[in-house]
Protein backbone atom coordinates (compact mmCIF):
# COMPACT_ATOMS: atom_id res chain seq x y z
CA UNK A 1 0.00 0.00 0.00
CA UNK A 2 1.48 3.29 -0.75
CA UNK A 3 0.93 6.13 1.25
CA UNK A 4 1.90 10.13 0.16
CA UNK A 5 4.56 11.46 3.28
CA UNK A 6 6.58 15.05 3.23
CA UNK A 7 9.85 15.21 4.99
CA UNK A 8 12.92 17.69 4.48
CA UNK A 9 15.89 15.44 3.64
CA UNK A 10 19.01 17.00 3.63
CA UNK A 11 17.11 20.68 3.53
CA UNK A 12 15.46 19.71 0.52
CA UNK A 13 11.59 19.35 1.16
CA UNK A 14 10.62 15.81 -0.36
CA UNK A 15 7.11 14.47 -1.13
CA UNK A 16 6.72 10.65 -2.43
CA UNK A 17 4.53 8.17 -2.29
CA UNK A 18 6.55 5.22 -0.30
CA UNK A 19 5.62 2.06 0.57
CA UNK A 20 4.04 1.60 4.34
CA UNK A 21 5.97 -1.42 4.53
CA UNK A 22 9.37 0.29 3.69
CA UNK A 23 11.97 1.26 6.16
CA UNK A 24 13.54 4.73 6.18
CA UNK A 25 17.03 3.23 5.26
CA UNK A 26 15.06 1.77 2.25
CA UNK A 27 13.32 4.58 1.38
CA UNK A 28 16.69 6.95 1.63
CA UNK A 29 18.71 4.16 -0.53
CA UNK A 30 16.42 3.04 -3.29
CA UNK A 31 14.12 6.17 -3.84
CA UNK A 32 16.26 9.09 -2.81
CA UNK A 33 19.97 7.61 -4.09
CA UNK A 34 21.23 8.29 -0.67
CA UNK A 35 23.47 4.97 -0.16
CA UNK A 36 25.66 6.93 2.72
CA UNK A 37 23.21 4.59 4.24
CA UNK A 38 24.43 1.68 5.11
CA UNK A 39 22.51 -1.74 5.53
CA UNK A 40 24.27 -3.70 7.57
CA UNK A 41 22.57 -5.51 10.39
CA UNK A 42 18.59 -4.85 9.34
CA UNK A 43 17.80 -4.80 13.66
CA UNK A 44 19.18 -2.14 14.69
CA UNK A 45 22.74 -3.54 16.01
CA UNK A 46 25.26 -2.43 14.33
CA UNK A 47 24.40 1.36 13.59
CA UNK A 48 25.34 1.50 9.87
CA UNK A 49 22.42 3.17 8.78
CA UNK A 50 22.45 5.70 11.29
CA UNK A 51 20.65 9.16 10.02
CA UNK A 52 19.07 12.01 12.29
CA UNK A 53 15.44 12.45 12.70
CA UNK A 54 14.75 16.11 14.11
CA UNK A 55 18.26 15.91 14.85
CA UNK A 56 18.05 12.24 17.05
CA UNK A 57 20.24 9.48 15.84
CA UNK A 58 18.04 6.87 14.79
CA UNK A 59 18.94 3.18 13.36
CA UNK A 60 16.94 3.77 9.96
CA UNK A 61 16.88 0.04 9.19
CA UNK A 62 14.20 0.05 12.38
CA UNK A 63 12.38 3.11 11.66
CA UNK A 64 9.21 2.77 9.50
CA UNK A 65 9.06 5.74 6.73
CA UNK A 66 5.67 6.35 7.26
CA UNK A 67 7.25 7.95 10.78
CA UNK A 68 9.13 10.51 9.28
CA UNK A 69 6.06 12.63 7.79
CA UNK A 70 6.70 16.08 8.48
CA UNK A 71 10.19 15.47 10.37
CA UNK A 72 13.89 16.74 9.09
CA UNK A 73 16.08 13.59 8.00
CA UNK A 74 19.68 14.26 7.36
CA UNK A 75 22.40 11.86 5.93
CA UNK A 76 25.98 12.63 4.89
CA UNK A 77 25.01 13.53 1.85
CA UNK A 78 23.53 16.71 3.68
CA UNK A 79 26.68 17.75 4.99
CA UNK A 80 28.65 20.84 4.27
CA UNK A 81 30.85 22.93 6.41
CA UNK A 82 30.08 26.80 5.61
CA UNK A 83 32.19 26.42 2.44
CA UNK A 84 31.20 24.10 1.12
CA UNK A 85 34.05 21.80 1.72
CA UNK A 86 34.23 19.28 4.76
CA UNK A 87 32.57 19.12 7.74
CA UNK A 88 35.53 19.02 10.93
CA UNK A 89 34.09 15.97 11.94
CA UNK A 90 35.30 14.19 8.27
CA UNK A 91 38.33 16.13 8.03
CA UNK A 92 39.43 14.54 11.75
CA UNK A 93 38.38 11.31 10.11
CA UNK A 94 40.57 11.61 7.59
CA UNK A 95 43.72 13.14 9.49
CA UNK A 96 43.54 10.47 12.09
CA UNK A 97 42.89 8.04 9.27
CA UNK A 98 39.46 6.55 11.37
CA UNK A 99 38.40 4.82 8.08
CA UNK A 100 39.12 1.64 6.94
CA UNK A 101 36.55 -0.45 5.00
CA UNK A 102 33.94 2.68 5.51
CA UNK A 103 31.15 0.82 5.99
CA UNK A 104 30.77 1.95 9.71
CA UNK A 105 31.77 5.49 8.86
CA UNK A 106 28.79 7.53 7.55
CA UNK A 107 26.72 6.12 10.46
CA UNK A 108 29.73 7.36 12.73
CA UNK A 109 30.13 10.57 11.12
CA UNK A 110 26.11 11.41 11.78
CA UNK A 111 26.64 10.13 15.65
CA UNK A 112 29.56 12.71 15.76
CA UNK A 113 27.14 15.52 14.09
CA UNK A 114 24.44 15.00 16.79
CA UNK A 115 27.17 15.69 19.16
CA UNK A 116 28.38 18.77 17.72
CA UNK A 117 24.79 20.03 18.06
CA UNK A 118 25.43 19.62 22.09
CA UNK A 119 28.34 22.16 21.93
CA UNK A 120 29.37 20.10 24.84
CA UNK A 121 33.12 18.48 25.45
CA UNK A 122 33.52 14.25 25.97
CA UNK A 123 35.98 12.17 27.60
CA UNK A 124 37.66 9.59 25.94
CA UNK A 125 35.40 7.13 28.38
CA UNK A 126 32.17 8.98 27.31
CA UNK A 127 32.72 8.87 23.99
CA UNK A 128 33.03 4.99 24.08
CA UNK A 129 29.54 5.14 25.37
CA UNK A 130 28.46 7.67 23.20
CA UNK A 131 29.57 5.70 20.11
CA UNK A 132 28.67 2.49 21.51
CA UNK A 133 25.51 2.29 18.99
CA UNK A 134 27.97 1.62 15.98
CA UNK A 135 29.72 -1.70 15.43
CA UNK A 136 33.01 -1.20 13.47
CA UNK A 137 34.69 -4.71 12.10
CA UNK A 138 38.05 -3.15 11.14
CA UNK A 139 39.08 -0.33 13.06
CA UNK A 140 39.32 -1.67 17.08
CA UNK A 141 37.62 1.86 17.39
CA UNK A 142 41.08 3.32 18.20
CA UNK A 143 41.38 6.07 15.49
CA UNK A 144 37.43 6.40 15.47
CA UNK A 145 37.99 7.94 19.13
CA UNK A 146 41.03 10.05 18.03
CA UNK A 147 38.97 11.71 15.80
CA UNK A 148 35.97 11.79 17.67
CA UNK A 149 38.29 13.32 20.75
CA UNK A 150 40.04 15.88 18.32
CA UNK A 151 36.53 17.34 17.70
CA UNK A 152 34.63 16.83 21.15
CA UNK A 153 37.36 15.95 23.75
CA UNK A 154 38.12 17.64 26.74
CA UNK A 155 41.44 18.15 26.15
CA UNK A 156 42.18 17.70 22.08
CA UNK A 157 44.46 17.08 20.83
CA UNK A 158 46.61 19.84 19.04
CA UNK B 1 10.52 -4.42 3.51
CA UNK B 2 8.30 -5.31 6.40
CA UNK B 3 6.00 -8.24 5.80
CA UNK B 4 2.94 -5.66 7.57
CA UNK B 5 -0.51 -5.77 6.03
CA UNK B 6 -1.17 -2.34 7.62
CA UNK B 7 -0.77 0.57 9.66
CA UNK B 8 -3.23 2.56 11.51
CA UNK B 9 -2.13 5.91 12.77
CA UNK B 10 -4.35 6.72 15.21
CA UNK B 11 -4.69 10.47 16.81
CA UNK B 12 -5.19 9.26 20.59
CA UNK B 13 -5.39 6.42 23.12
CA UNK B 14 -9.04 6.07 22.77
CA UNK B 15 -8.59 5.78 19.43
CA UNK B 16 -6.09 3.46 19.25
CA UNK B 17 -8.21 1.06 21.65
CA UNK B 18 -10.73 1.15 19.02
CA UNK B 19 -8.30 0.54 16.11
CA UNK B 20 -7.14 -2.52 17.75
CA UNK B 21 -10.98 -3.89 18.56
CA UNK B 22 -11.87 -3.14 14.55
CA UNK B 23 -9.30 -5.37 13.51
CA UNK B 24 -8.24 -8.43 15.41
CA UNK B 25 -4.66 -9.00 13.34
CA UNK B 26 -3.03 -5.74 14.78
CA UNK B 27 -1.09 -5.38 17.37
CA UNK B 28 0.38 -1.91 18.97
CA UNK B 29 4.04 0.04 18.26
CA UNK B 30 5.61 2.35 20.04
CA UNK B 31 9.57 2.74 19.10
CA UNK B 32 9.66 -0.10 16.80
CA UNK B 33 12.41 -1.62 18.63
CA UNK B 34 11.30 -4.76 19.26
CA UNK B 35 7.69 -4.90 17.48
CA UNK B 36 9.57 -4.66 13.95
CA UNK B 37 12.59 -7.44 14.63
CA UNK B 38 9.68 -9.42 15.79
CA UNK B 39 8.01 -8.97 12.39
CA UNK B 40 11.65 -9.67 10.51
CA UNK B 41 11.97 -12.51 12.22
CA UNK B 42 8.97 -13.84 10.97
CA UNK B 43 6.99 -14.41 14.58
CA UNK B 44 4.43 -11.37 13.58
CA UNK B 45 4.70 -11.87 9.76
CA UNK B 46 1.75 -10.39 8.39
CA UNK B 47 0.46 -8.29 11.03
CA UNK B 48 -1.22 -4.72 11.22
CA UNK B 49 0.06 -1.67 13.06
CA UNK B 50 -1.34 0.44 15.52
CA UNK B 51 1.38 3.05 15.68
CA UNK B 52 1.66 5.19 18.77
CA UNK B 53 4.99 6.41 17.82
CA UNK B 54 5.64 10.11 18.84
CA UNK B 55 2.00 10.27 20.32
CA UNK B 56 2.01 13.60 22.05
CA UNK B 57 -0.33 12.30 24.33
CA UNK B 58 1.49 9.94 25.88
CA UNK B 59 4.54 11.36 26.47
CA UNK B 60 3.54 13.73 29.35
CA UNK B 61 5.62 13.96 32.29
CA UNK B 62 4.36 15.43 34.95
CA UNK B 63 5.07 15.75 39.22
CA UNK B 64 1.42 16.09 41.14
CA UNK B 65 0.86 18.25 43.82
CA UNK B 66 0.82 15.38 45.89
CA UNK B 67 3.97 14.35 44.75
CA UNK B 68 2.98 11.19 42.87
CA UNK B 69 4.68 11.40 39.26
CA UNK B 70 3.16 10.36 36.07
CA UNK B 71 5.42 8.68 33.33
CA UNK B 72 4.56 9.25 29.25
CA UNK B 73 4.82 5.36 28.50
CA UNK B 74 5.70 6.93 24.85
CA UNK B 75 9.04 8.78 26.38
CA UNK B 76 12.18 7.34 25.14
CA UNK B 77 14.88 5.76 27.40
CA UNK B 78 17.15 9.06 26.26
CA UNK B 79 14.11 11.41 26.77
CA UNK B 80 13.45 9.63 30.08
CA UNK B 81 17.29 9.66 31.76
CA UNK B 82 17.45 13.48 30.33
CA UNK B 83 13.79 14.78 31.89
CA UNK B 84 14.65 17.47 34.50
CA UNK B 85 11.89 15.39 36.83
CA UNK B 86 13.42 12.18 36.73
CA UNK B 87 16.48 13.68 37.18
CA UNK B 88 15.54 15.45 40.41
CA UNK B 89 13.27 12.88 41.72
CA UNK B 90 13.87 9.27 40.33
CA UNK B 91 17.54 9.13 39.24
CA UNK B 92 17.56 5.38 39.60
CA UNK B 93 15.13 4.98 36.97
CA UNK B 94 17.10 7.25 34.51
CA UNK B 95 20.29 4.62 35.39
CA UNK B 96 18.53 1.57 34.48
CA UNK B 97 16.99 3.48 30.67
CA UNK B 98 20.54 4.84 30.11
CA UNK B 99 21.92 0.70 29.81
CA UNK B 100 19.46 -0.36 27.58
CA UNK B 101 20.97 -0.88 24.20
CA UNK B 102 23.00 1.92 22.54
CA UNK B 103 22.57 5.28 21.57
CA UNK B 104 20.32 5.66 18.74
CA UNK B 105 18.11 2.24 20.50
CA UNK B 106 17.63 4.65 23.37
CA UNK B 107 16.49 7.79 21.33
CA UNK B 108 13.35 4.53 19.57
CA UNK B 109 12.68 2.86 22.60
CA UNK B 110 10.12 3.34 24.70
CA UNK B 111 9.40 2.59 28.62
CA UNK B 112 6.03 1.58 27.98
CA UNK B 113 7.02 -0.89 25.36
CA UNK B 114 9.85 -2.16 27.46
CA UNK B 115 7.18 -3.24 30.26
CA UNK B 116 4.39 -4.23 27.39
CA UNK B 117 6.70 -6.79 25.49
CA UNK B 118 6.72 -8.72 28.94
CA UNK B 119 10.24 -9.27 28.89
CA UNK B 120 12.19 -10.27 32.27
CA UNK B 121 14.96 -8.40 30.90
CA UNK B 122 13.86 -5.35 30.66
CA UNK B 123 16.17 -2.39 32.56
CA UNK B 124 13.16 -0.10 33.42
CA UNK B 125 10.66 -2.99 34.61
CA UNK B 126 12.90 -4.22 37.63
CA UNK B 127 13.34 -0.69 38.51
CA UNK B 128 9.83 -0.13 38.27
CA UNK B 129 8.65 -2.85 39.91
CA UNK B 130 11.40 -1.46 43.19
CA UNK B 131 9.34 1.93 42.97
CA UNK B 132 5.70 0.17 43.16
CA UNK B 133 4.69 1.59 40.14
CA UNK B 134 1.26 1.80 39.33
CA UNK B 135 -0.04 1.05 35.48
CA UNK B 136 -2.99 2.78 33.50
CA UNK B 137 -4.18 0.91 31.35
CA UNK B 138 -7.19 2.32 28.90
CA UNK B 139 -9.51 -0.87 27.21
CA UNK B 140 -12.62 -0.58 25.32
CA UNK B 141 -14.91 -0.48 28.98
CA UNK B 142 -12.36 2.42 29.93
CA UNK B 143 -9.03 2.97 32.71
CA UNK B 144 -8.05 0.70 35.00
CA UNK B 145 -5.04 1.22 36.99
CA UNK B 146 -3.09 -1.85 38.08
CA UNK B 147 0.16 -2.14 40.20
CA UNK B 148 3.43 -3.69 38.41
CA UNK B 149 3.16 -6.29 40.80
CA UNK B 150 0.48 -7.56 39.40
CA UNK B 151 1.10 -7.17 35.79
CA UNK B 152 3.50 -9.50 34.39
CA UNK B 153 2.10 -13.27 34.34
CA UNK B 154 4.66 -14.99 32.87
CA UNK B 155 7.63 -14.78 30.15
CA UNK B 156 6.48 -12.20 27.36
CA UNK B 157 3.38 -11.96 29.05
CA UNK B 158 1.30 -9.53 30.87
CA UNK B 159 -2.50 -9.13 32.24
CA UNK B 160 -2.74 -6.26 29.23
CA UNK B 161 -5.23 -7.40 26.68
CA UNK B 162 -4.27 -6.83 23.28
CA UNK B 163 -6.49 -4.01 22.91
CA UNK B 164 -5.32 -2.12 25.81
CA UNK B 165 -3.21 0.91 25.77
CA UNK B 166 -0.94 1.98 28.34
CA UNK B 167 -1.36 5.61 29.12
CA UNK B 168 0.06 5.93 32.32
CA UNK B 169 2.78 4.76 34.80
CA UNK B 170 2.95 6.61 38.26
CA UNK B 171 5.17 6.84 40.94
CA UNK B 172 3.56 7.50 44.51
CA UNK B 173 5.61 9.94 47.15
CA UNK B 174 6.56 7.31 49.55
CA UNK B 175 7.93 5.22 46.78
CA UNK B 176 10.93 7.37 45.91
CA UNK B 177 10.73 10.20 48.97
CA UNK B 178 14.27 9.99 50.70
CA UNK B 179 15.04 6.54 48.29
CA UNK B 180 18.18 6.72 47.34
CA UNK B 181 18.81 3.68 44.40
CA UNK B 182 21.23 1.78 41.95
CA UNK B 183 20.84 -0.58 38.59
CA UNK B 184 23.11 -2.73 38.15
CA UNK B 185 23.16 -4.37 34.82
CA UNK B 186 25.35 -7.19 33.62
CA UNK B 187 26.08 -8.08 30.05
CA UNK B 188 28.81 -9.58 28.21
CA UNK B 189 29.51 -6.44 26.81
CA UNK B 190 28.85 -2.85 28.47
CA UNK B 191 26.53 -1.93 25.40
CA UNK B 192 24.10 -3.37 22.76
CA UNK B 193 23.46 -5.97 24.93
CA UNK B 194 20.41 -7.36 26.93
CA UNK B 195 20.92 -8.18 30.16
CA UNK B 196 22.24 -11.73 31.46
CA UNK B 197 21.06 -10.16 34.97
CA UNK B 198 19.99 -6.85 36.27
CA UNK B 199 19.58 -5.85 39.63
CA UNK B 200 17.60 -2.36 40.52
CA UNK B 201 17.76 -1.59 44.49
CA UNK B 202 16.45 1.43 46.50
CA UNK B 203 17.01 1.82 50.09
CA UNK B 204 15.83 4.60 52.79
CA UNK B 205 18.20 4.82 55.85
CA UNK B 206 17.59 6.11 59.33
CA UNK B 207 19.06 9.96 60.09
CA UNK B 208 22.34 9.15 61.39
CA UNK B 209 22.65 6.58 57.87
CA UNK B 210 23.46 3.79 60.20
CA UNK B 211 20.42 1.31 59.89
CA UNK B 212 18.23 0.45 56.93
CA UNK B 213 14.26 1.88 57.34
CA UNK B 214 13.23 0.72 53.95
CA UNK B 215 14.51 -1.46 51.07
CA UNK B 216 13.56 -2.69 47.96
CA UNK B 217 15.49 -5.34 45.80
CA UNK B 218 14.07 -6.53 42.18
CA UNK B 219 15.86 -8.75 39.69
CA UNK B 220 15.40 -9.10 35.96
CA UNK B 221 16.39 -12.48 34.51
CA UNK B 222 16.21 -14.12 37.72
CA UNK B 223 13.14 -15.50 37.26
CA UNK B 224 10.81 -15.82 34.70
CA UNK B 225 9.37 -12.27 35.01
CA UNK B 226 11.41 -9.35 36.73
CA UNK B 227 10.79 -10.02 40.46
CA UNK B 228 10.70 -8.52 43.79
CA UNK B 229 12.25 -10.27 47.00
CA UNK B 230 9.88 -9.02 49.87
CA UNK B 231 10.74 -11.51 52.11
CA UNK B 232 14.60 -10.45 52.24
CA UNK B 233 13.22 -6.96 52.08
CA UNK B 234 11.26 -7.66 55.39
CA UNK B 235 14.61 -9.55 57.06
CA UNK B 236 16.87 -6.72 56.28
CA UNK B 237 13.98 -4.45 57.14
CA UNK B 238 15.78 -2.31 60.17
CA UNK B 239 19.03 -4.14 60.37
CA UNK B 240 22.56 -2.23 60.90
CA UNK B 241 24.62 -1.43 57.79
CA UNK B 242 27.71 -3.54 58.64
CA UNK B 243 28.99 -7.06 57.27
CA UNK B 244 26.13 -8.83 58.41
CA UNK B 245 23.69 -6.80 56.56
CA UNK B 246 25.27 -7.63 53.14
CA UNK B 247 25.88 -11.73 54.06
CA UNK B 248 21.86 -12.11 55.06
CA UNK B 249 21.29 -10.15 51.69
CA UNK B 250 23.26 -12.61 49.57
CA UNK B 251 21.71 -15.59 51.40
CA UNK B 252 18.36 -14.38 51.88
CA UNK B 253 17.85 -13.73 47.84
CA UNK B 254 18.78 -16.87 46.75
CA UNK B 255 15.17 -18.24 48.42
CA UNK B 256 13.44 -16.16 45.87
CA UNK B 257 14.58 -16.13 42.38
CA UNK B 258 14.59 -19.21 40.39
CA UNK B 259 17.01 -18.43 37.62
CA UNK B 260 17.67 -20.90 34.95
CA UNK B 261 20.47 -21.67 31.90
CA UNK B 262 19.85 -19.81 28.82
CA UNK B 263 22.52 -19.73 25.88
CA UNK B 264 23.47 -16.45 27.75
CA UNK B 265 24.70 -18.10 31.21
CA UNK B 266 23.98 -20.56 33.32
CA UNK B 267 22.18 -21.06 36.36
CA UNK B 268 24.70 -21.42 38.52
CA UNK B 269 26.60 -18.06 37.07
CA UNK B 270 23.16 -16.24 37.26
CA UNK B 271 23.03 -17.51 41.16
CA UNK B 272 26.43 -15.54 41.70
CA UNK B 273 25.72 -12.67 39.80
CA UNK B 274 22.00 -12.38 42.07
CA UNK B 275 24.36 -12.35 45.48
CA UNK B 276 27.18 -10.36 43.74
CA UNK B 277 24.93 -7.58 41.90
CA UNK B 278 22.57 -7.69 44.82
CA UNK B 279 25.45 -6.55 47.26
CA UNK B 280 27.27 -4.17 45.04
CA UNK B 281 23.67 -2.32 44.14
CA UNK B 282 22.72 -2.06 47.94
CA UNK B 283 26.52 -0.67 48.49
CA UNK B 284 25.83 2.37 45.46
CA UNK B 285 22.61 3.03 46.87
CA UNK B 286 23.88 3.41 50.48
CA UNK B 287 27.02 5.31 49.07
CA UNK B 288 24.50 7.61 47.22
CA UNK B 289 22.52 8.29 50.42
CA UNK B 290 25.46 9.14 52.23
CA UNK B 291 26.75 6.18 53.86
CA UNK B 292 30.45 6.89 54.44
CA UNK B 293 33.21 3.76 53.00
CA UNK B 294 30.25 1.96 51.81
CA UNK B 295 31.63 1.15 48.60
CA UNK B 296 34.63 -0.98 49.35
CA UNK B 297 34.46 -4.37 50.94
CA UNK B 298 32.51 -7.11 49.45
CA UNK B 299 32.44 -6.51 45.63
CA UNK B 300 36.01 -7.47 45.18
CA UNK B 301 35.51 -10.91 46.51
CA UNK B 302 33.16 -11.90 43.74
Amino acid sequence: MLKIIHMNVNGKEVELAVDIRESLADTLRDRLGLTSVKKGCGVGECGACTVLVDGTSVDSCIYLTVWAEGKRVLTVEGLRSGDGGLTPIQQAFIDEAAVQCGFCTPGLIMTAVELSGTGKTYTRDELRRLISGHLCRCTGYENILNAFEKIFGKNPKT
Amino acid sequence: MYDLKNIYYPESPEEAVRMLEADENSVLVCGGTDVLIRIREGRLAGVSLVSLNDMRELKRMERESDGTIHIGPAVTFSALSDDPLIREYLPPLGEAAGTVGGPQIRNMGTIGGNICNGATSADTASMLKALNARLVLLGSGGEREISIHDFYTGPGRTVRRREEVLTDIRVAREDYEDMYGAYIKYGKRDAMEIATLGCAVLARTDTDKTHIRDIRIAYGVAAPTPIRCFQTEEALRGRPIDAALFARLRRDVLSEVSPRSSWRASKTFRIQLVKELGERALRQALARAGVPDILKGGGGHA
